[in-house]
């Protein structure tokens, strides 16, 4: 299975990115600079953390127009897995592969921490290794991962069990619903404000987000959402 | 012909505004009790040529709609002035 990383002038989880696949799956991996214009035979991108043209303007606003954004909505629409990592969410967002945005967090802090988290579906390519409404920890960092949609949305997103992550034992930016990650309605897209990357080993204070690297390759392997 | 575009963007009513909010209550002990609400947007000045007024609202409004706004959590209004060549 090939992934491809994205990386935008200001990104600064790519290596980590990298590392994880590497190290969980020993896949190939490579990193894709934003003015690339093709990502045939890749099979699954990340978006990674960090600030992508600086944010200016708005998180993700500036960077859905990079030339490697069509080409990651044209495998989207294939059905491969796209996983948008604190950053690469806003930038999902913006470019309208998921609902919602990401605002401030209501108390306008940056907060770096580790939290805690429920699984609300192992129906994705991306937490089918994780047992339903099983509780982990990962690390956050961010200033802007109040998730907010308006109530239509909201319902919309309950309604086709697209809600994948939510914060528990406090909400760290305000989301709406304790909101940490969705899906798409064809449930290959991904956006989630924790970091599953930095979290791939005991020595890192968590290993929680490896299973979201091996549930990919396993849904691959399997055609389970192919 | 040049024009001017001043646009105001802020966050729509049904989004909370956490600087409004701080803005708000530090108001407050200044002894501003007055205040009731405040919302914290941005501001942008475009300049711009098109050959006429309609046809440089109507890019305006497109610049607003693609990029210079989330059309999800914010909403924007802006004028138009017309500029000394």
């Amino acid at each position: 299975m090939r992934f491809a990383v994205v990386v935008f002038p200001g990104s600064n989880c790519d290596e980590d990115a990298l590392r994880a696949i590497k190290s969980v799956l020993n896949e190939p991996v490579d990193l894709i600079w934003h003015q690339t214009a093709s990502l045939e035979g890749y099979d699954a991108v990340i978006i990674p953390g960090g600030f992508a043209y600086g944010d200016y303007l708005r998180a993700g606003a500036i960077a859905r127009f990079a030339p490697v954004i069509t080409e990651v909505k044209r495998l989207a629409q294939a059905g491969h897995p796209v996983l948008g990592i604190c950053n690469g969410f806003q930038v999902l967002t913006e470019a309208g592969l998921l609902p919602g945005a990401l605002l401030p967090n209501n108390h306008l802090q940056f907060r770096c921490d580790i939290v805690g988290l429920r699984v609300e579906t192992t129906r994705t390519p991306f937490t089918a290794d994780y047992r339903a409404g099983q509780q982990i920890r990962l690390p956050i960092a961010h200033a802007q991962g109040s998730y907010f949609a308006d109530d239509a949305a909201l319902q919309e997103l309950r309604e086709h069990d697209q809600i994948v992550f939510r914060y528990l034992g406090g909400n760290p930016n305000g989301s709406v619903d304790n909101i940490a990650g969705i899906v798409n309605r064809q449930r290959n897209v991904l956006g989630m404000m924790p970091h599953p990357e930095r979290a791939i080993h005991l020595l890192l204070g968590s290993s929680d987000g490896a299973p979201i690297f091996t549930s990919l390759l396993r849904s691959w392997k399997e055609a389970v959402y192919a | 012909m040049t024009f001017c575009a001043q646009i105001h963007v802020t966050l729509k009513p049904s989004v909370f505004d956490p600087q409004g909010a701080t803005v708000v209550r530090a108001l407050g002990t200044l002894g501003f009790d007055e205040v009731a609400d405040v919302r914290v947007g941005k501001y942008l000045e475009v300049r711009l040529t098109a050959h006429d007024e309609a046809t440089a609202r109507q890019r305006v409004s497109g610049m607003c709609e693609t990029l210079l706004t989330n059309p999800v959590i914010e909403r924007y209004e802006f004028t138009l002035a017309q500029e000394e060549a």
